[in-house]
């Protein structure tokens, strides 16, 4: 068993290892890996990490991360992910160690990986940091968030292309807005995320690529990136298209007012599939396809029950 | 909670204070007219506050009647009288189970709900196609009164009926942890149910449109006269059983309707508008605070405060922070419990 060679260098500066041994380790690691950069990395916490060498063994507790660690061709160095991660098709069979706030501590420990890719707000942080565990906490809501976050793992990794793999996402949404029909441009529209109901704004990753494709979202960035709305203020906004989960698209009928709206008039509902529902709400390399999967709503390719 | 013990045979008031009677000339007719008055202002104040805040929509134009007529009348109206269910069953249960403490959920009917939605939920996923609008609808409110049902009987069942209240409240807890944990286990093997669950475990009254309205007025107009019909039961029972059974009471049949009426009631507001908390255990103090009346009139009053704590609650989560909203049980605890500890304070024990 290879013990983790690491170096944790939080803002209040200091190193802490986890054992004495780790640091013997990490000494002569440092000597035989002639040559090998020592990279810092800051997470979006704050939080320096510095791994003395490229992690072989990396945990992901994220759908977008493990997505992003795929796409940019350290698919294989995964060696578990979180409950939610399922794609690329490889990483369904690796062990899945809990969720955002349920993460199997003891689990992801015995899987001794280099570095843990987490959400910024993942409970699970500070408890694997405290184990001698390197967290990295990433906070991704926006497309800007997005970018920044292949460049941090890339350096993380060591690997290159991040930059390329990037503007390959870029060239597929472009691609997207090209498929946009003329006529459906200026189009209003409303995202539902979940029953409450919580909609996407201008702010979340969702609104900015509708904004991209020309679309107008009737829920405005100052509301925060996903509000909880009073249902009456998507009445008063009466969309031209809805984009919704297909198991809570039956529903939209019987809501109270909500058969007036232009949408439900016109049958422009566009139900999404679960796995459809999967690449459009993760901020990831799969953005072209969410891009993609939001154009065809806009230009009527795709259709929900009527 | 109170200043006294609420051991079984004290004549117990459950009270927060010893005056007896009316207080500050507040009798409770005048309440009753207070509560009436101030429920009519904030249903006006209901259908006045939108997704823009305050904005009140007088115009005879087509839409505008739309939003008054079909969303926020239903609503204002569908959160009074599910306050107002929360209420009478909070009020019936301290009665009959003589402790300040009890509210309308202790018979397990809460969780078992929640534990009947995340089930059709989890049935509606595996099925879309199944799952048509109406049935839908009619379906989360379906199976979170029979839920609510199904738990109040395996609660009956463990307590061997109804004679036994320290049994049945001893069994009511015990059932309503067990279904909680069926419903967290249901959401662990389907978590995608999850945020559909979370806006039925935090209560919304966001999506009340006439027929659950209808509906919730159906429950109120035949709970409350029943239970009213047996208010002098409850007051036999404030003296203890051997008192209640000596003036010729009869507890058996009494305590079966009750029951009836308290799983009834709590099922239907909890299946329209989810776990709102606090409502039912505070409505029956906050009269109490002010009048002492007997429980024929301390029902009707219970039902009244429990439907204008809810209205308030809905009025304010829509205002507050138009158009986003804030989760309505949040603001029923911050109202009825801020009220509540002000009368605390200002009544030395």
């Amino acid at each position: 068993m290879r013990p983790p060679a690491i170096g944790l260098a939080h803002r209040t500066g200091g190193w802490c290892v986890g054992r004495p041994a780790a640091r013997w380790t990490a000494w002569l690691l440092l000597v035989l890996a002639a040559g090998a950069q020592a990279l810092p990395v800051t997470d979006d916490r704050g939080v320096t990490v510095d791994l003395r060498e490229a992690p072989r063994r990396i945990v992901t507790l994220l759908p977008s991360l493990t997505e992003t660690v795929c796409a940019l061709g350290a698919c294989e160095r995964l060696v578990g992910v979180d409950d939610w991660s399922n794609w690329p098709e490889p990483v369904r069979t690796l062990p899945h160690v809990g969720g955002l706030d349920d993460a199997q501590v003891e689990r992801l420990v015995a899987l001794r990986p280099d570095v843990v890719l987490v959400g910024a707000t993942a409970r699970a942080a500070a408890r694997l940091e405290r184990l001698g565990i390197p967290v990295v906490g990433l906070d991704i809501k926006t497309l800007a968030d997005a970018r920044r976050v292949f460049d941090t793992v890339g350096r993380l990794l060591q690997v290159p292309g991040a930059e390329k793999a990037w503007q390959l996402v870029e060239a597929g949404v472009e691609a997207a807005v090209r498929s946009v029909p003329a006529a459906a441009r200026g189009t209003s529209v409303y995202f539902e995320v979940s029953a409450g109901p919580y909609a996407a704004s201008e702010s979340s990753h969702i609104g900015e690529l509708l904004t991209r494709l020309g679309a107008t979202n009737v829920v405005p960035a100052r509301l925060g990136s996903v509000p909880k709305l009073n249902p009456e203020f998507v009445v008063r906004a009466d969309p031209q298209l809805i984009l919704i989960a297909d198991r809570d698209a039956p529903s939209l009928a019987t809501r109270p007012g909500w058969s007036r709206i232009r949408a439900l008039r016109d049958g422009r509902v566009c139900a999404l599939s679960a796995a459809q529902g999967d690449v459009v709400v993760r901020p990831g390399p799969r953005l072209a396809e969410a891009a993609q999967v939001l154009a065809d709503c806009l230009a009527g390719r795709l259709k929900g029950p009527r | 909670m109170t200043a006294r013990g609420t051991d079984p045979g004290s004549p117990s008031p459950l009270s927060l204070s010893r005056g007896e009677g009316a207080r500050g000339g507040l009798t409770s007719g005048g309440l009753g007219l207070l509560l009436v008055a101030a429920t009519l202002l904030l249903l006006a104040l209901g259908t006045a506050v939108g997704s823009l805040g305050w904005e009140p929509l007088w115009s005879q134009a087509e839409a505008a009647s739309t939003i008054v007529w079909d969303i926020r009348l239903p609503r204002s109206l569908g959160a009074w009288l599910a306050g107002a269910l929360l209420g009478l069953a909070g009020a019936v249960a301290q009665g009959l189970f003589r402790n300040p403490l009890a509210d309308p959920y202790l018979m397990g009917s809460a969780t078992g709900a929640a534990f009947g939605v995340a089930v059709l939920l989890v049935a509606m996923g595996a099925s879309p196609g199944a799952a048509s609008g109406w049935a839908a609808q009619f379906g989360l409110a379906g199976a979170g009164f029979a839920g609510a049902v199904l738990a109040v009987l395996v609660t009956l069942g463990l307590a061997r009926g109804v004679q036994h209240t320290l049994r049945l409240l001893l069994a009511g807890v015990i059932v309503g942890v067990v279904f909680g944990a069926l419903a967290a286990l249901v959401m662990f093997w389907a978590p995608e149910v999850m945020r559909a669950m979370q806006a039925f475990l935090l209560g919304t009254t966001a999506f009340l449109g006439w027929d659950g309205t209808g509906l919730l007025a159906l429950v109120l107009a035949l709970v409350l006269p029943l239970v009213v019909a047996w208010s002098p039961a409850l007051d036999a029972l404030a003296l203890g059983e051997a008192t209640a059974l000596s003036l010729g009471i009869p507890l058996r049949s009494v305590r079966v309707l009750l029951v009836a009426g308290i799983a009834l009631a709590t099922g239907a507001a909890v299946a329209q508008v989810g776990l709102i908390a606090f409502v039912g255990l505070v409505a029956p103090h906050l009269v109490r605070a002010a009048v002492r009346p007997t429980h024929r009139g301390l029902l009707p009053l219970a039902a009244l405060s429990g439907g204008l704590l809810l209205l308030a609650a809905d009025v304010l989560s829509r205002w507050l922070l138009a158009p986003r909203e804030l989760p309505v049980g949040v603001l029923t605890a911050l109202l009825g419990g801020a009220y509540l500890l002000w009368l605390m304070h200002r009544r030395p024990p």
